[in-house]
Formats: structure tokens, C-alpha cells, sequence
């Protein structure tokens, strides 16, 4: 279906929308996290970076997923919506991303000791960014959109095979060669002030990341629309 | 299905006679082998570190390396007169036209493994000839893995800019399972530990390849799809 100008800007304002109440949300959940939580009796303040960075890791894990699914959808119906938003999806998948890697090792010097581990989640997760980057690094590089949508399916859906591979073999390999201290805090056992917290940060990530790739997807449509209406 | 068997050896067959009579890519990419292998020598202290403990990792490296400047040639092949439209255009199965690439591409990365590995057990003096068996059939399952995964991926890259870097780009993320799987029971093999300790990640190596070879199969379509 071609985008229309005006159709793309209802969407751009749904995304802006969205964003609005997302990052509204997220100030909320700063408050909370800086005033209401308590402090962590082993970890102290270093703690209180668990509000934004597990929420930010849900929202880049759901995004990349999102990618395969929609990915596999393209193939078969073969719409540039689907390809519009599989692309969307990435670019705010390695946003979060971002926060997820960057918030981690300021988490990790204090606790763990150490900015870095190969511990298998951290691996997983680096690894999928890096791929990310080159599923967008491949768009980049591809003139016809029809060809472009093509291969960044096929990237997208076997992305989403590999992610069971890589866990599986980093997660063998890290327990061959156990590390000597590795300190978790575990979502169950937390009292109901941190949970609610929380909580409140997967509904915030989750909405920003709606708006975010709303707000994409629109932009990514009006750029069609307009670039129509000119030809 | 034997007329979709005769065509994946057909295509098969022309790239391995276009390369016998050419040998650009084996030879460049054999020739890159050693000298992986050479830089490697110098990368670490001898001193301090056992050639034992580093030989694994130094293997597949250079396997790895060489595999991936391999494959880069196997569609650069089909540029050149748009030969690859040509193949496309004639009325058989796109899945069999990938299979046919598929064992081209396994036939030069398995030669180019073929040459390094000599050299390796040369350069590094590794006692391999008790082990040979186990270590060739295990080239052979970590090899088919990521080909089959970086033959698709060459199709696609071939077409963009920069393709000598996307494809390592794309393909290393794919290259990690099979690369860990093959270091660590190449590590059991040469200390001599017994099957049991490796028969997990071969499990890992063999579910990577059929998982991807059938995925590549299904998708292939998908990517020379005017």
C-alpha cells in the first residue's frame, strides 16, 4: 500500500504520543528507584542502575525477537510496511541495547570487580548488538528497497535461529570454565517496593519502545510518501 | 529429484572446474592460511605460553579466516557477465542451484583446510596423526555449518558495497557456536580425553548444521528472488 503525507503524519503523532508517555513513565521510575527503594544491603547505590538497565535489556531482546517475527512475515506476505517496521524495530533494539551494555559495566566495576566478564548472558547479548549492527550496516549498503527488504528478512530470521545456538554454546563454555564469583540478584526474592519499581520499568521501557518504533516506522513512511509525491 | 541432483552438481561442477583452471581463490586463500599461521608464531611468547595450549584456538582461527575469504569468491564468480542472472533464468529449483554452491564452496574451504592443516602440525609441531580421524571428522562438522550459513550470505553481500567486509560482518555472530564447539573438542582430542567429554558439543555441531543447511535451503529462494 503507498503511504500518504497525511496518513504518515497521523502516525508520526501516535508515535510522539507514545514516546511522551514512555519517557513520562521512565521519570517516574527514576524517582522511585533515586527516592522510594531502599538500598541494597550488599550492593548499596550501585544497585538502583537495576531499575533502568533489566527493563532496557527486556525492550532489546522483544525488539530483536520482533525483527524475526516480522521478518518471517515479509517473506510471505512480502509488504514494505513489514519491512518498514522489521527496520524500525532494529534501530530501537540497538538503542536499548545500548543502555543495556553501557548501564551494565557501571554496575559491574563496583560489584563484580571487573567492567567486563564473559559471563553467557553478557556474551549473548553482545553478540546480538553486533549483529544488529550489521543487519542495519547491510540496509545501509543496498539501494533497491525491494532487495534490501529481502535480505534484511532473511538476516532477520536466521538472527533469530543463531540466538538459541549462541546460548547454548556460550553457556557451556562459561561453565566448563566457571569464574569465581558471580553475584546475582534474583527478581523473585525482592521485597515489594524494588518489585513495583521494577515492574513500572518494563512497563516504561516497553511503551518507549512502542513509541520509539511508531515514531520510525512513521518517519520511514513520510520519507516514502514524500519521495512519491515528488517523482 | 535426480534431475535436482543433477543440477546442484552441475552448478557445483562448473564453479570447481572455473576455479581448477583459474586457482585464484584457492591460492590466495592458502597462501593467507600461512601467513595467519606465520603471524600467529610471533603473537605469542614462546616462553610463557605452550604451543599445546594455543594450538586449538590457532587452528581455527586460520580455518575460520581462510574459510571466510573463500567464500567471498563464490558469487563474485556469478558477477561477471551478469552470469548469475543467466543461472537464474533457467527453469530449475533455486534450492538446487544452493546446494550446488554449497559444495563448491565446501570443496575450496576444505582444500584451503586441507593445505593448513600441514602446515599447522608443521609450523606448530602438534602431534596429530593419532587423532586424525577424530580432527578430519570434526573439520568436516564445523566446517559445513558455517558455509552453509556463509554461502547464503555471500549471495546477498556480493550485491552491496563494501562486500568484503560485510560478509565477515555478518557471518562472524554466525561463526561463534561452530568455532567454540571446534576449539573445545579439538582441545579434548589433542590431550586425548575420552569420547564422552566431547560428544556434547558434537551433539551442538550437528544440530548447528542440519538446523542451518534446511533453513538455508527454505530461505535461499528468498534471496535471488527478482
Amino acid at each position: 500500500m503507498k503511504p500518504t503525507i497525511s496518513g504518515s503524519r497521523g502516525i508520526i503523532k501516535w508515535g510522539l504520543a507514545l514516546t511522551a508517555l514512555g519517557l513520562a513513565a521512565m521519570v517516574i521510575v527514576y524517582v522511585l528507584a533515586l527516592v522510594y527503594t531502599p538500598f541494597e544491603v550488599r550492593q548499596g547505590a550501585a544497585q538502583k542502575i537495576f531499575y533502568v538497565h533489566v527493563p532496557a535489556a527486556w525492550s532489546a531482546m522483544m525488539a530483536f525477537t520482533i525483527v524475526g517475527l516480522v521478518s518471517i512475515l515479509y517473506l510471505w506476505l512480502r509488504d514494505e510496511r513489514l519491512d518498514a517496521f522489521a527496520a524500525s524495530s532494529a534501530e530501537v533494539g540497538l538503542v536499548f541495547s545500548v543502555i543495556m551494555l553501557t548501564t551494565g559495566p557501571i554496575w559491574g566495576k563496583p560489584i563484580w570487580g571487573t567492567w567486563w566478564t564473559w559471563d553467557a548472558r553478557l556474551t549473548l547479548t553482545l553478540i546480538l548488538f553486533l549483529l544488529f549492527l550489521g543487519y542495519m550496516t547491510l540496509r545501509s549498503a543496498i539501494h533497491d528497497p525491494a532487495e534490501r527488504a529481502r535480505f534484511s528478512a532473511v538476516v532477520g530470521i536466521m538472527g533469530m535461529v543463531l540466538v538459541p545456538f549462541i546460548h547454548l554454546s556460550v553457556y557451556l563454555f562459561r561453565t566448563l570454565h566457571p569464574k569465581p564469583i558471580v553475584l546475582k540478584a534474583s527478581a523473585p526474592s525482592l521485597p515489594p517496593v524494588m518489585l513495583r519499581t521494577l515492574l513500572l520499568g518494563f512497563l516504561a521501557a516497553s511503551v518507549l519502545y512502542l513509541g520509539f518504533v511508531v515514531l520510525r516506522y512513521g518517519l520511514a513512511r513520510h520519507a516514502v510518501a514524500e519521495r512519491d509525491e515528488e517523482n | 529429484m535426480s534431475s535436482w541432483l543433477r543440477v546442484a552438481a552441475a552448478v557445483a561442477g562448473k564453479d570447481i572446474v572455473i576455479e581448477v583452471r583459474t586457482k585464484t581463490a584457492i591460492l590466495s586463500a592458502v597462501v593467507f592460511a600461512a601467513l595467519v599461521l606465520i603471524v600467529f608464531n610471533f603473537a605469542r611468547d614462546a616462553s610463557l605460553v605452550s604451543t599445546t595450549e594455543l594450538a586449538p584456538s590457532v587452528l581455527w582461527i586460520t580455518f575460520a579466516f581462510a574459510g571466510m575469504i573463500t567464500l567471498n569468491r563464490g558469487f563474485n564468480l556469478e558477477k561477471e557477465n551478469a552470469a548469475l542472472e543467466g543461472l537464474l533464468l533457467a527453469p530449475v529449483p533455486r534450492s538446487a542451484i544452493y546446494v550446488g554452491k554449497l559444495i563448491s564452496n565446501l570443496a575450496f574451504v576444505g582444500m584451503v583446510e586441507a593445505v593448513a592443516l600441514p602446515l599447522f602440525v608443521l609450523f606448530f609441531n602438534v602431534p596429530v596423526w593419532g587423532v586424525l580421524p577424530g580432527l578430519l571428522g570434526l573439520m568436516v562438522l564445523a566446517t559445513i555449518g558455517f558455509v552453509a550459513v556463509g554461502t547464503v550470505f555471500s549471495a546477498m553481500t556480493v550485491r552491496t558495497r563494501f562486500s568484503e567486509l560485510m560478509l565477515p560482518m555478518l557471518l562472524l555472530p554466525f561463526m561463534v557456536p561452530p568455532l567454540i564447539g571446534a576449539v573445545q573438542t579439538t582441545t579434548r582430542l589433542l590431550a586425548g580425553r575420552p569420547l564422552s567429554e566431547m560428544i556434547g558439543w558434537l551433539r551442538i555441531l550437528a544440530l548447528y548444521d542440519v538446523v542451518f543447511i534446511t533453513l538455508c535451503v527454505l530461505i535461499f529462494p528468498a534471496v535471488v528472488d527478482e
